[in-house]
């Protein structure tokens, strides 16, 4: 079995064996990651560009990274991107990029669809680091090893038939998107709860097995996972929602999450605001995946670069450690 | 002289639905009968064509003066003859904006030079399409504009549209309007719904457009002006329109060929499919084609926006709003609504002609009419009622190409366009 797609510019399109055998194939690299010495040669003289038309840090570190530790290079372009930019299109932008011949672009842009266009036009591979409102896909595999992981431990190590509970503004929530066709794939069941006005009911036809719950407490009961979203404060178009109302209805505070189940985890893509979206308490408490997300991030980026690059086995290509 | 034999003569004004003769002298239908055998006259045989009034646009851009990049006045008028359409008339948001009769008659020079179909310019509402002072109607309306419009944006506030209003009402103007609200609008680039969660763009409710709809009706009541809906997309609109109408006030609508064709699930991250406004709901469509059926929508228009490709190879957030209509939507009304079994042919082609030329009011050039009788313009559109073909946009005699349409297979087309007594357009 390969992974089977040129680009990854979505969750959606994927099935659950392509996205098993993605996260089986992060695996040795969470074990190399974890060694003293964590570089690998096997990208040398692979260039991965890194297009990020929107402000990030942690998914650009976490791409530049997983690239560093496989001994590729990379091209850096970090641009503003908005609907009223003059001058250089993004197509020629990419192509400027492409002329330089990486073997693989990571994208990241504030419109939704724009990798698609990209990808209709380059030939090289690209990922989706995140587009619009639209998909994050390596958020939502990451997500996916991190549970995966934290159920093993515990229990079984399967995806099968969870209860998800999504907290906050899911509308324009990528990460919420990613992780709803991920893990729907996967039988889950899903409660949507935040400000209703970002949890409309045109989400239900998104992905089956979708109810909305406006008060947290109910919609935390029974959960295996919570995933607390990040609160965009200045949200262009849209009236703003007062902070403290959102403290009120929608924080993760250690009281609402006993109504979860005892095992159930806490996923946030970061940036995280304590004290808003989630509680101090939560966010440094047991069930809290914060940290192990990222780690998990920068497997699940590695694999994606080798198996879209080179392909064959991550076994092997981790165990060519040449330190 | 030109007779056209042979031909369906389709006249929605008297309903004649049969086979008749036309005969053309100069820039009139002198006579329409059987037998007629004048020396001297070329004759255009229309054996397995219909032969109708001219159809008339009520709703373009020629984007001249300003984005000859995209369309000039004259592969505007080309593409529109070849479409089959006499008269097409173009919105004012040109660059200079067209809101006084310096344009108005730069934009008719041009149209006479050009040769395609007749130009009927529609003036500004406000100054700079602004929304602040008026622009300069009455010299406009001197000068040749048929109505006036703020269209690619809505007339701002409800205060000008009724100074507007009362001012057209003394002019006999139509107002039209694109009927949006600006906060619902604002960031939004396709119809809210399940779609527009899946592609994570920003969706508007179709309550953008009826709440503009209302606030028209009402100022309408106020002024007694006549109020025209540009581009109704959504069913709430149209029960408004066909609430005023029954309360006998002078609204009126256009609906256009993709939105009683496409549907907002049809949406891509293509381009070519946005437009304002967007592709609108299963629910929305069925209720137009209703409403084109009954007599509530008074004209099928193209809001033909061409782009130039380049504009339109970005971003969906970035791309410009609009795809181009005058060579798709004679054969969309065929295929979808005549052939699809929703409208009778003669309603259809009345959609084209004496509903537009009705919206526009008596003192337009078409006199608030199109019929195919003596005395009256020698303005026909001649089509075939299912000849089988495909649309190729890179045929298309437009300068942009940004239409969903291309590679669609119709049923029925646009065969040849008589305008002013002469042969403008001939497949």
């Amino acid at each position: 079995m390969s992974h089977g797609f040129h680009d990854l510019l979505g969750i959606e399109s994927l099935t659950a064996a392509q996205i098993e055998f993605l996260l089986d194939q992060s695996v040795p690299f969470q074990q190399f990651n974890a060694q003293p010495l964590k570089k690998l040669a096997t990208l040398r003289g692979k260039t991965v560009a890194l297009a990020f038309f929107e402000p990030s840090t942690r998914t650009r570190i976490s791409f530049g990274t997983a690239a560093a530790r496989l001994g590729a290079d990379t091209q850096n372009l970090q641009a503003e991107a908005s609907s009223l930019r003059k001058g250089e299109s993004l197509l020629d932008t990419v192509r400027t990029l492409d002329a330089m011949k990486p073997d693989l672009i990571v994208m990241r842009h504030s419109s939704s669809g724009a990798p698609h266009l990209v990808a209709g036009r380059l030939a090289i591979p690209v990922i989706n680091a995140g587009d619009g409102t639209h998909e994050h896909p390596t958020q939502a595999l990451l997500d996916a090893l991190t549970i995966r992981d934290r159920r093993g431990r515990d229990r079984k190590g399967r995806l099968d038939g969870l209860r998800v509970t999504i907290v906050g503004d899911i509308l324009h929530s990528r990460v919420a998107r990613s992780n709803l066709h991920l893990l729907s794939k996967f039988d889950a069941q899903f409660t949507l709860c935040g400000p209703p006005m970002w949890v409309p009911a045109q989400l239900e036809s998104l992905v089956p097995r979708v109810q909305r719950e406006p008060r947290l407490e109910r919609a935390l009961e029974g959960a295996d996972v919570v995933l607390v979203l990040r609160v965009q404060q200045e949200r262009l178009h849209e009236p703003p929602l007062p902070p403290d109302e959102y403290v009120l209805g929608y924080q993760l505070t250690p009281e609402r999450l006993r109504r979860a189940r005892p095992d159930a985890i806490v996923l946030h893509p970061g940036p995280m605001v304590r004290g808003m979206e989630i509680h101090p308490e939560v966010a440094d408490g047991p069930q809290s995946c914060v940290l192990e997300q990222v780690t998990n991030g920068l497997a699940v980026r590695m694999a994606l670069l080798f198996l879209m690059i080179v392909g064959g086995r991550t076994e092997e290509a981790a165990a060519t450690a040449s330190p | 002289m030109l007779l056209i034999k042979n031909g369906r003569v389709l006249d929605p004004a008297s309903k004649t639905d049969a086979s008749l003769e036309v005969l053309l002298e100069g820039d009139r239908i002198a006579r329409v009968g059987q037998g007629l055998t004048p020396p001297g006259a070329e004759v255009l045989d229309a054996r397995g064509l219909c032969v109708a009034p001219g159809f008339i646009d009520l709703h373009c851009h020629l984007r001249e003066p300003g984005f000859e990049i995209s369309e000039t006045i004259e592969t505007g008028a080309r593409a529109a003859a070849r479409g089959g359409f006499t008269a097409v008339c173009p919105m004012a948001n040109t660059n200079p904006v067209h809101d006084h009769a310096t344009v108005t008659r730069a934009i008719l020079k041009r149209a006479r030079e050009a040769g395609g179909a007749q130009v009927w310019p529609i003036g500004a509402a406000s100054r700079g399409l602004k929304g602040e002072a008026l622009a300069e109607i009455a010299a406009m309306r001197e000068a040749g504009i048929v109505a006036v419009s703020d269209d690619g944006k809505p007339i701002a506030t409800a205060k000008l549209l009724r100074q507007v209003m009362d001012y057209c009402r003394a002019l006999d103007l139509t107002v039209m309007d694109h009927c949006e609200d600006a906060s619902l609008f604002a960031g939004c680039v396709m119809r809210e719904g399940p779609r527009s969660a899946q592609l994570g763009l920003r969706g508007m409710p179709p309550q953008t457009e009826s709440i503009a709809v209302a606030r028209g009706i009402q100022v309408c009541e106020l002024t007694g002006c006549r109020f025209h809906v540009a581009h109704l997309s959504a069913r709430a609109s149209l029960e408004l329109v066909r609430e005023a109408k029954r309360k006998g006030l002078p609204v009126t609508c256009e609906v256009t060929p993709h939105h009683f064709t496409l549907i907002d699930e049809d949406v891509t991250y293509d381009t070519h499919h946005k437009m304002n406004p967007p592709l609108a709901s299963r629910s929305d469509r069925e209720a137009l084609i209703e409403g084109l059926r009954d007599g509530t929508v008074d004209a099928i228009a193209t809001d033909h926006a061409p782009h130039a490709a380049h504009l339109k190879d970005v971003e969906f957030d970035c791309a410009p709003f609009g795809l181009t209509g005058f060579e798709t939507a004679l054969a969309l009304a065929l295929t979808e609504l005549v052939h699809a079994g929703r409208v009778p042919l003669l309603r259809a082609v009345e959609l084209f002609t004496t509903g537009p030329a009705h919206v526009l009011g008596p003192s337009s050039p078409a006199r608030g009419r199109r019929a195919i009788a003596p005395g009256e313009p020698a303005d026909l559109t001649l089509f075939s009622f299912d000849r089988a073909w495909t649309f190729r946009a890179a045929d298309s005699a437009s300068k942009s190409r940004n239409t969903p349409f291309d590679d669609r297979a119709f049923r029925g087309g646009p065969a040849a366009t008589v305008i002013a007594g002469r042969l403008a357009f001939e497949t």
